[in-house]
C-alpha cells in the first residue's frame, strides 16, 4: 500500500488514489494537420520506463484533485509531487 | 509418562481434555496442541505428502512441518491447523489428516517403497503414454490435499483495523522487548506485536538474567509496563507482510484459543494494517534439521523444539534421547534436558574439535562423539535408535534412544525483510543469510540480525528502538557470553545409504537435490520449483537453507552464490475470511436503493442489480411471470400510462462562463448550439473514437448545464469529465458538481402522461406549444419544486420530473395517486427497456460495445456536420474506422412467432458449418405487444447496406431466421412523443 | 538426450549409479548466431524449437538475464484456453490451445495438461447476455463452448453461493471444455529442452546491454554481459521488460508494464474441479494437483517494474474469493506473488516487424501469455523463417494502432483477458 503525498491533502493511502498514466502528453491538433501515425503516438505509445516516471494521479478519494509526480516504477517511490501544468521537476 | 512432574509454563490446576484421532486425551490450559499431545507420548501425528512418511513433531512453533492437524468440525473446522501454533482449549477435537484408512496403517505408504521410481520431477517424464495424462491426473488428485475443507458458510466474524505508529516493533523477544522500551522512552507512539500467547521470545526457554531479574520475568513485567505507558502490546499476533512505504500487515487471533461456544459474538482474528515510520524487526531464528538418513523419523526433532517443549510446556520429548549437532547451541538444548531429568544417551558432533560446550557436558558424565555422524536411525512409528559412525572412518555403534534432538545452525528470521526489499547477505560465520542491505526504514536487531547474544542482543534492541533520539534510559543488561565455537558446515552425512530429508513435508531428500543438479537445474529457483522443495505449508522454514547449502555443495559453490528465492508474503498462512474481513456479502459491494425503494418493495416489485442499483425489474402481480409482467407494463405505457422511477441517471452540473465551450470539447454532438431550456441528446467518445456514454444535456442558463450520464455510467463520466478539466483544459472557467443522489427522477410516460402530471398539480404549462419536446422547465410538482424534462426514451409522450431525494417516495405516490383515474401502472426496466426498443433507441453497452464508433450506430452524418473538434474526432477518420464492413446497428425482424436470443450470432447459413464468418449478433430482443410480434436490434457487418437481407441466427444449437430492416419499429415520424 | 518414458524412471530406480543427464547444457556464447532470441521465458524458448523443428534453423541463441521460465512463465495461474470473441483471437489462441493438445507427445515431458474445462460465470442478466453472445460466436468459430444454466454451475461448483441473498447470484454462464490447465514450469523447460536438443544454445545469466547496429541502422546483434553476440535477426520476447529493450534499439512501444498477482491458498481435499472466471469481480480460481486453490484477478493499480504486488489487489482478491465462495474464508492463504505483464491498448499481443530492420517482436500479451506460449513461438519462429507473417499473425502487427484494426476482446466483452 502506497503512501502518496497529494499537494493538496497530505500524504494518503494508494486506496484512495487513482494513476492516469504518463504526464506531459500534449494533445495534437488540430485534427486535420495530425496524421495516423502521429495520432498512434499520441493515443497509445508510451514512455514505459523502468525506473522515473512522470504520470499524473488523481486523489479521487480525497479532494478530487489531479496532480503530477515523479514515482520510481521499480521501487515505487515517489520522488516528487507537482501541480498540473507545472513543469517536470528535474530528479536524479 | 511424557509429563513432567514439575516445571513449565502450564497451569496445572486447569485441566483440559481434547480428542486427537477419536482418542481421548488431557492436556493444561497453556499447552499448545503439540506439547499436550508430546505429554501425552503421541509422537506419531501426521504422514508426509508424498511418500506418507510416519510424522511426528519437528518444531515447537511457526516452523513445524509435520504435524498439519485438521481441528474443530463443522463452521468451525480448520483444514490445516498447526499443532504447533494451536492452543490447547477444552473439547478441542483434531484429527489426522493425509491417510487411509488410518494413520499408523496408511495405504499410501506404499508410495515410499516406490520412492525410486518416484524421484524428483518423475511426473514430467512419464505418464504421457496410454491412456494419458487425464487418467493418471484422477489418481494423483484423489491423494491431493492434507486437510478437508468443509462445503459451509463461515459464521465467524473477521474485523479490520488501520494503524498508524512511529515505530513499529515485530517480535517481544529481549530484543523486541528492548526496542519497544527504547521507543517509548522517546516518546514516540510504539506497537509491540508478537505472534506467541506470551512476551519474551527465547526467554521463556532459554533461562537468563535481565536486569537482574530471570528473564521470563523481566519480559512479562516488561511487557506491562509497556502496555502501561500507552504503547499497543499485541500478543498472538503475526506480522504477515511488509510492502511499499513501510505499510505492513498482520493478524491478531482472538478467539482461536478458546472452544467454539465460547467463542459466540467474538470475532475470530483481526487484521492490522499499520503504516509505520520506522520498523524494528526482532523476529528472531529458525533452526535447521541435520540431514542423516531417515531423519525424519517420528521423534526426531529440532534440538530448539525439544527444549521448548521440556522447558516451557513440561512436555519431555522422550526418556532417553541422542542430540545430533554441527554447533553449540545443541549443548544448551543438552543441558536443559538433562535438568529436567531426561537421560541424554550421547551427544553426537560432526566437528572434530566441538570446545568447551561439549567439555562442560562431558563433565557431568555425558558421552560426547566428536566428529561423529548419525548414519542410521530405528523405528517405524517412533524412532528407537541410532547408528553413529566417525566421520573419517571406523566402527559403527548403536545407541539406543526415544528421541533424537538435531541442529543444523540457526537461520535468522529474516522473511519481512526480504519482502521489505532488503537483499541477504551469506554469513559463514553465522553459517547463514542475515539482512544486508535495506531498501525501507526498518533495522533488522538481536537473533533477525545474526546476533545471539543475549547482552548484544538487548543493546541492539535498545540503539534501534530509540534510533536517532537521545534518551537517558539504560540499555536492558544480561551477563555477555563468550562466542560459541563456530558451527561446522554440514549438508549432507557422506558415505551412507538412505534418504536424508531436506524438505520434511514435501518428502525432498538430498537425492532429489542432487538429481536436480545432475540435471542442471541449478539455479535456486529451479532446484525449488523442481524438487517442490520449500513449497509446502510450511513455505521451507526449516528446509530453505539446507536445501542450497546441498545444491552448493554439489555444484561446488559457497551457499551465497546459490543464494536465496525472495520471501512472499505471507509469513504465516492467514484464513482468507480474516484478508476480506468486513467485506463479504453484501459489504463486498454495497448495494445501492433508489429513494422510493420501499414503496416499490410494496408494489411487488422484483429488484434487480443495475450497475450496482437495486431496480426493479418488473412489478409481480399474483404469479404472473416476468414475461408477462413487461408486456403488461409495457402496454400499459402505450396505451395509457406507465411511471418509471429513474433516479439513479446521472445529473451532473457543469456551471461556469466556459461550461458550454467545455461540453461542446466533450460531446460529439453541437452543444454550443443549445438555448437555454433545450435539450439535446448526445454521445460521448473517447479519444480512440469509441462510445462511452450517452445521454441527454439540457441548458439551464446561458452559463449552467445538466448532463445526464446513463445511471451505471456516471461515477466514470463524471471523473471522464473532471480529468479533461483539471488536465487538459484548466483555462476554462468550468465547474462540475455531481447532483445525482440529490435528486430523485420520475419518468412519467404514455398518452395520458399530461393529464397525470395535471393531475398532481404543477404550475408548469404543459401544453407543447409552452413546453415541447426536449426542453426544461423549473416549476412545481404535487407541492415540491421540481425540475421537469420532456425528454422521451419510451418512444410516447413523456415528462421526467426531478425532486429532492428527500422527496421522492411521497412524489412518486403523488404521481401514482394522480394517475389512477388514467391506468397509471409502476413500470420496471425490463418493460422501459422493450420499449425503447420498439423505437430503435440504443442502450449504450447492450447495443454498443468497446469497438462502437458513432457511425456505428447511425450518427456519422450528424456528427460530421459538427464544425469544431471534440474529443475522439480525429480516430473517426482513420482507416478501421471507416471500414464498410463494420459492425452496424439496425432492426432485426424474427422469422418466427418467438422473439431471438439475445446474444445469438448472425451467419450467411444455409446450414451452420463451422468455422464460418459472423456477420453479427442480436443485442437486444423481445415481443412487441403493439406489433403483435418479436423485434430486436442487431449490430450487423455492414448492416445499413443490408436492408432486407435475411440471415441465420445461431443459438446454443438452434437455428433461426431474421431479416435486417431498419432500426425503429413504433412511430418512426415521432408524432407521439411530440404530441 | 535421454529419451523419458516409464522404462527410463524404472531403469534408473534399479541402477542408482545411473544419474539423469542435463536437461539443457550450459554453452558458451559463441561470437554469431542466425537468430538471437532475448528472452528465455516460454515464448522465447518455443520460438527457438520451432526454428529448429519447423525450419531447421539451430544456429539460434536464446540469451536470459536470469533463468530461464523464471519470469512470468513461471508466475501464472496456469490457465489454457481460447475462448474468445473475435475471430481473429479465437483461430490465433486456438491454435495454442491444439498445440497443447500434443505437446507432451511433441516435447516427450508431461505439461500436465488438464482440460478440465474453463468456466465463465454470469452473475447478472447482462453477464449473461454477454456469456451467451460469446458462447454462440465460439461455436461460429469452431471452438467448443457450452452455455450453462445456473444449475449447471452450482453442480459444476458446489461450493459457489448460489441463494438468492449473494452478492453475486448466479445466473449461468459457459464453458469450454477443452480448456484447463497446464504445468506452467514444465512448458518453459519442456520446450528448453527440446530446443537444446536440437543444438539451440539457451545463454542464462546473460543480460542484453545494447544493440549491434549495421550502417543502415539495421540491428546485428546484441551487447550483453558475457559480451557481443552477432546476429542476422534478432527476436524480443521479454514480456513486461520489452519497452526496456525497445527503448535501447531507440523506439517505444504501445505498451506498459504492470504487476499481475497470483496467490495459492494451503492444499485441502480436491474440491474444485474445473476452472472458474467471474465476470463481475474478475476474479479467476482453480484448484492445482496438490490440492492448493490458485486465485488471479486485474492487474495492480499502476505501471510497475517491481515482480510483487501491493495488498490493495491482494485484499480485493480475497474478498472476492469470499464473496462467491463463503465457505473459502476458513482456508488459509499460503503465498502470493506477482509477474510482470506488458499490457498494450487492446489487450492483444503485437507479432512481427518492429520499426527497426532485423528485430522483431513478439510482446504485449498482458495477464494472457501463458495460454498462447506455442503460438507466439510458432509465429515469431514463421516470421523469422519466411520474412513474412504467418496468416494466422497478420492481424497483430504494429500497424494496426495506426490503422484501428484493434483486436480489442476486453473491450467487446467486458472481460479480463
Amino acid at each position: 500500500m502506497l503512501l502518496i503525498a497529494c499537494p493538496f491533502c497530505g500524504p494518503r493511502p494508494e486506496l484512495e488514489f487513482s494513476c492516469g498514466g504518463q504526464a506531459h502528453i500534449a494533445r495534437p491538433g488540430p485534427p486535420e494537420a495530425v496524421s495516423d501515425a502521429e495520432w498512434a503516438q499520441y493515443l497509445f505509445y508510451r514512455d514505459n520506463p523502468k525506473g522515473l516516471a512522470r504520470e499524473r494521479w488523481r486523489h479521487g478519494g480525497g479532494c478530487g484533485q489531479w496532480f503530477n509526480a515523479v514515482r520510481d516504477t521499480l521501487t515505487h517511490d515517489f520522488k516528487a509531487v507537482y501541480p498540473m501544468g507545472a513543469p517536470a521537476p528535474e530528479t536524479g | 509418562m511424557a509429563r513432567l512432574p514439575t516445571g513449565g509454563r502450564i497451569d496445572r490446576t486447569r485441566p483440559l481434555r481434547f480428542t486427537f484421532d477419536g482418542r481421548a486425551y488431557s492436556g493444561f490450559a497453556g499447552d499448545t496442541l503439540a506439547s499436550a499431545l508430546l505429554a501425552n507420548d503421541v509422537m506419531l501425528l501426521g504422514r508426509s505428502v508424498k511418500y506418507h512418511r510416519p510424522r511426528g513433531l519437528v518444531g515447537a512453533f511457526d516452523d513445524e512441518p509435520n504435524a498439519i492437524l485438521q481441528v474443530g468440525t463443522g463452521r468451525h473446522a480448520d483444514p490445516n491447523a498447526k499443532a504447533t501454533r494451536q492452543d490447547l482449549y477444552e473439547g478441542l477435537e483434531a484429527r489426522p489428516v493425509n491417510c487411509w484408512p488410518s494413520l499408523r496403517w496408511d495405504f499410501g505408504a506404499v508410495a515410499d517403497r516406490l520412492s525410486r521410481i518416484l524421484s524428483a520431477g518423475f511426473y514430467y517424464k512419464t505418464f504421457m503414454g496410454f491412456p494419458g495424462w487425464p487418467f493418471y491426473e484422477r489418481l494423483i488428485r484423489r491423494a491431493a490435499g492434507l486437510g478437508r475443507l468443509a462445503n459451509a458458510a463461515d459464521d465467524d466474524l473477521y474485523l479490520k483495523r488501520y494503524a498508524f505508529c512511529d515505530v513499529l516493533v515485530v517480535g517481544a523477544g529481549p530484543a523486541g522487548l528492548a526496542a519497544a522500551r527504547a521507543a517509548a522512552a522517546t516518546g514516540a507512539r510504539v506497537m509491540l506485536m508478537d505472534d506467541q500467547t506470551e512476551p519474551g521470545g527465547s526467554l521463556l526457554w532459554d533461562a537468563a538474567t535481565v536486569d537482574g531479574q530471570p528473564g521470563d520475568v523481566w519480559a512479562a513485567q516488561t511487557a506491562t509496563a509497556l502496555a502501561a505507558s500507552g504503547v499497543v502490546v499485541l500478543p498472538r499476533t503475526s506480522v504477515l507482510a511488509y510492502y511499499d512505504h513501510d505499510f505492513l500487515l498482520a493478524v491478531e487471533r482472538l478467539a482461536d484459543h478458546e472452544p467454539p461456544a465460547q467463542r459466540a459474538g467474538k470475532a475470530r482474528q483481526r487484521v492490522w494494517q499499520v503504516r509505520a515510520k520506522r520498523v524494528v524487526l526482532a523476529t528472531g531464528a529458525m533452526e535447521r534439521p541435520l540431514p542423516f538418513p531417515d531423519n525424519d523419523r517420528p521423534g526426531i526433532m529440532l534440538a530448539s523444539a525439544a527444549r521448548q517443549f521440556t522447558v516451557r510446556y513440561a512436555a519431555a520429548p522422550g526418556r532417553c534421547g541422542v542430540l545430533f549437532t554441527n554447533n553449540d547451541s545443541a549443548y544448551a538444548a543438552a543441558q536443559d534436558l538433562l535438568t529436567a531429568g531426561i537421560r541424554i544417551a550421547a551427544v553426537v558432533d560432526v566437528r572434530p574439535a566441538p570446545g568447551p560446550a561439549a567439555r562442560a557436558l562431558e563433565a557431568k558424565g555425558i558421552r560426547c562423539l566428536t566428529g561423529t555422524a548419525i548414519v542410521a536411525t530405528q523405528g517405524r512409528h517412533r524412532v528407537k535408535g541410532v547408528r553413529v559412525r566417525p566421520l573419517a572412518g571406523g566402527a559403527e555403534e548403536t545407541i539406543a534412544c526415544d528421541f533424537v534432538a538435531m541442529s543444523g545452525g540457526w537461520s535468522p528470521t529474516a522473511h519481512l525483510f526480504s519482502q521489505s526489499g532488503g537483499r541477504l547477505r551469506w554469513d559463514d560465520l553465522l553459517q547463514g543469510f542475515r539482512p544486508d542491505v535495506s531498501v525501507q526504514n526498518e533495522r533488522s536487531v538481536g537473533a533477525a540480525n545474526g546476533c545471539f547474544d543475549l547482552a548484544a542482543a538487548l543493546r541492539e534492541g535498545h540503539a534501534a528502538g530509540s534510533g536517532d533520539t537521545p534518551i537517558t534510559l539504560a540499555a536492558p543488561q544480561a551477563i555477555p557470553q563468550p562466542p560459541p565455537a563456530p558451527p561446522l558446515p554440514f549438508w549432507v552425512t557422506p558415505q551412507v545409504k538412505g534418504r536424508q530429508w531436506i524438505d520434511f513435508q514435501s518428502d525432498v531428500t538430498h537425492k532429489d537435490v542432487a538429481q536436480a543438479a545432475s540435471e542442471n537445474m541449478v539455479s535456486v529457483e529451479h532446484l525449488k520449483r523442481y524438487t517442490t522443495t520449500g513449497m509446502s505449508s510450511d513455505q521451507g522454514k526449516t528446509s530453505n537453507v539446507n536445501a542450497l547449502g546441498l545444491l552448493g555443495q554439489v555444484t561446488g559453490r559457497p551457499p551465497g552464490a546459490v543464494g536465496t528465492t525472495r520471501f512472499r508474503p505471507p509469513y504465516v498462512p492467514v484464513a482468507m475470511g480474516a484478508l476480506a474481513a468486513e467485506a463479504v456479502g453484501d459489504l463486498y459491494a454495497p448495494r445501492r436503493t433508489v429513494p422510493a425503494h420501499g414503496v416499490h418493495r410494496d408494489l411487488g416489485a422484483v429488484f434487480d442489480d443495475f450497475g450496482g442499483w437495486q431496480r426493479p425489474d418488473y412489478y409481480q402481480r399474483a404469479s404472473e411471470s416476468r414475461d408477462a409482467a413487461a408486456t403488461r407494463e409495457h402496454s400499459a405505457v402505450r396505451t395509457a400510462v406507465g411511471l418509471f422511477e429513474s433516479s439513479p441517471i446521472g445529473k451532473i452540473a457543469v456551471e461556469g462562463r466556459d461550461a458550454g465551450l467545455f461540453l461542446q470539447r466533450l460531446y460529439a454532438n453541437d452543444i454550443l448550439k443549445l438555448k437555454d431550456g433545450q435539450i439535446r441528446y448526445g454521445l460521448m467518445l473517447n479519444e480512440n473514437g469509441i462510445i462511452i456514454d450517452d445521454g441527454v444535456c439540457v441548458r439551464l442558463a446561458a452559463d449552467r448545464f445538466l448532463v445526464s450520464p446513463t445511471s451505471g455510467a456516471t461515477p466514470r463520466i463524471l471523473a471522464w469529465m473532471e480529468e479533461w478539466r483539471q488536465c487538459e483544459y484548466p483555462e476554462l472557467d468550468v465547474e462540475i458538481f455531481d447532483l445525482t443522489t440529490a435528486w430523485a427522477a420520475f419518468a412519467i410516460a404514455g398518452p395520458r402522461a399530461r393529464d397525470t402530471l395535471r393531475a398532481a398539480g404543477t404550475d408548469i404549462d404543459l401544453e407543447t406549444a409552452a413546453f415541447p419536446h426536449m426542453t426544461a422547465r423549473h416549476g412545481q410538482v404535487a407541492g415540491v419544486r421540481a425540475r421537469v424534462m420532456r425528454v422521451s426514451f419510451s418512444g410516447e409522450l413523456q415528462y421526467e420530473v426531478q425532486v429532492p431525494a428527500s422527496e421522492g417516495a411521497s412524489v412518486w405516490g403523488a404521481l401514482m395517486a394522480a394517475g389512477q383515474a388514467y391506468g397509471i401502472t409502476p413500470v420496471g426496466l425490463e418493460a422501459w427497456l422493450r420499449l425503447r426498443l420498439e423505437k430503435g433507441y440504443v442502450h449504450v453497452g447492450s447495443d454498443t460495445d468497446g469497438t462502437s464508433s458513432p457511425d456505428d450506430i447511425g450518427f456519422g452524418p450528424a456528427l460530421a456536420r459538427k464544425a469544431d473538434d471534440f474529443v475522439g474526432r480525429r480516430s473517426l477518420t482513420r482507416p478501421a474506422m471507416v471500414a464498410p464492413d463494420r459492425f452496424q446497428l439496425v432492426g432485426l425482424r424474427a422469422g418466427g412467432a418467438a422473439p431471438l436470443p439475445i446474444g445469438g450470432c448472425l451467419h450467411a447459413g444455409p446450414s451452420f458449418a463451422p468455422p464460418m464468418a459472423l456477420e453479427g449478433r442480436v443485442t437486444s430482443s423481445c415481443f412487441s405487444p403493439v406489433l403483435n410480434a418479436p423485434v430486436a436490434l442487431g449490430l450487423v457487418r455492414g448492416g445499413r447496406a443490408r436492408m432486407g437481407e435475411t440471415l441465420c441466427v445461431y443459438h446454443a444449437g438452434t437455428t433461426l431466421q431474421a431479416t435486417i430492416c431498419a432500426p425503429v419499429f413504433y412511430d418512426p415520424s415521432g408524432e407521439r412523443l411530440r404530441a | 538426450m535421454q529419451h523419458y518414458s516409464v522404462a527410463s524412471l524404472l531403469r534408473r530406480a534399479v541402477d542408482p549409479v545411473a544419474s539423469w543427464p542435463a536437461m539443457w547444457r550450459t554453452p558458451e556464447p559463441q561470437a554469431q548466431y542466425d537468430v538471437v532470441i532475448v528472452g528465455a521465458g516460454g515464448h522465447g524458448l518455443a520460438t527457438a524449437y520451432y526454428l529448429a523443428t519447423e525450419h531447421g534453423i539451430t544456429n539460434v541463441a536464446v540469451i536470459e538475464k536470469g533463468w530461464l521460465g523464471g519470469g512470468n512463465s513461471g508466475r501464472n495461474t496456469t490457465i489454457v484456453r481460447s475462448n474468445y470473441l473475435f475471430p481473429e483471437s479465437a483461430h490465433l489462441y486456438d491454435f495454442a490451445l491444439k498445440r497443447y493438445e500434443g505437446l507432451s507427445q511433441d516435447l516427450n515431458y508431461n505439461v500436465m495438461l488438464s482440460q478440465r474445462g474453463v468456466a465463465m460465470l454470469a452473475h447478472s442478466r447482462h453477464d449473461m447476455e454477454s456469456c451467451t453472445h460469446w458462447a454462440n460466436a465460439m461455436r461460429l468459430n469452431g471452438i467448443d463452448s457450452d452455455i450453462l444454466s445456473a444449475g449447471d454451475v452450482k453442480r459444476l461448483i458446489p461450493f459457489i453461493d448460489d441463494s438468492a441473498t449473494a452478492r453475486y447470484p448466479v445466473h449461468g454462464g459457459f464453458i469450454q471444455r477443452r480448456g484447463g490447465v497446464a504445468r506452467h514450469d514444465a512448458v518453459a523447460w519442456g520446450y528448453a529442452r527440446g530446443a537444446d536438443r536440437r543444438g539451440v544454445d539457451i545463454l542464462q545469466n546473460c543480460e542484453v546491454t545494447g544493440f549491434l547496429r549495421g550502417p543502415t541502422g539495421a540491428v546485428t546483434g546484441v551487447e550483453t554481459t558475457r559480451g557481443a553476440i552477432r546476429a542476422k535477426q534478432v527476436a524480443l520476447t521479454a514480456a513486461g521488460n520489452t519497452s526496456v529493450l525497445a527503448t535501447m534499439a531507440g523506439f517505444r512501444l504501445p505498451l506498459q508494464s504492470y504487476a499481475l498477482q497470483a496467490m495459492v491458498s494451503e492444499p485441502v481435499k480436491p474440491f474444485f474441479d474445473t476452472v472458474a472466471i467471474s465476470l463481475a469481480t474478475g476474479l479467476y480460481l482453480s484448484q492445482s494437483d496438490k490440492g492448493e486453490l490458485v486465485f488471479g484477478a486485474g492487474l495492480d493499480l499502476y505501471h510497475s517494474y517491481a515482480q510483487r504486488g501491493n495488498y490493495p489487489v491482494t485484499e480485493r482478491v480475497m474478498a472476492s474469493a469470499v464473496a462467491m465462495f463463503p465457505a473459502l474464508s476458513r482456508l488459509k492463504l499460503l503465498r502470493q506473488w506477482a509477474g510482470l505483464v506488458d499490457v498494450s491498448p487492446d489487450s492483444s499481443p503485437i507479432l512481427g516487424p518492429s520499426p527497426v530492420e532485423g528485430l522483431f517482436l513478439n510482446c504485449g500479451w498482458g495477464t494472457g501469455g501463458f495460454k498462447a506460449i506455442p503460438v507466439g513461438g510458432y509465429m515469431l519462429a514463421w516470421q523469422l523463417a519466411t520474412g513474412a507473417p504467418h496468416p494466422i499473425a497478420a492481424p497483430f502487427g504494429l500497424d494496426r494502432f495506426s490503422t484501428a484494426a484493434l483486436v480489442d476482446e476486453a473491450a467487446a466483452a467486458g472481460i479480463p483477458h
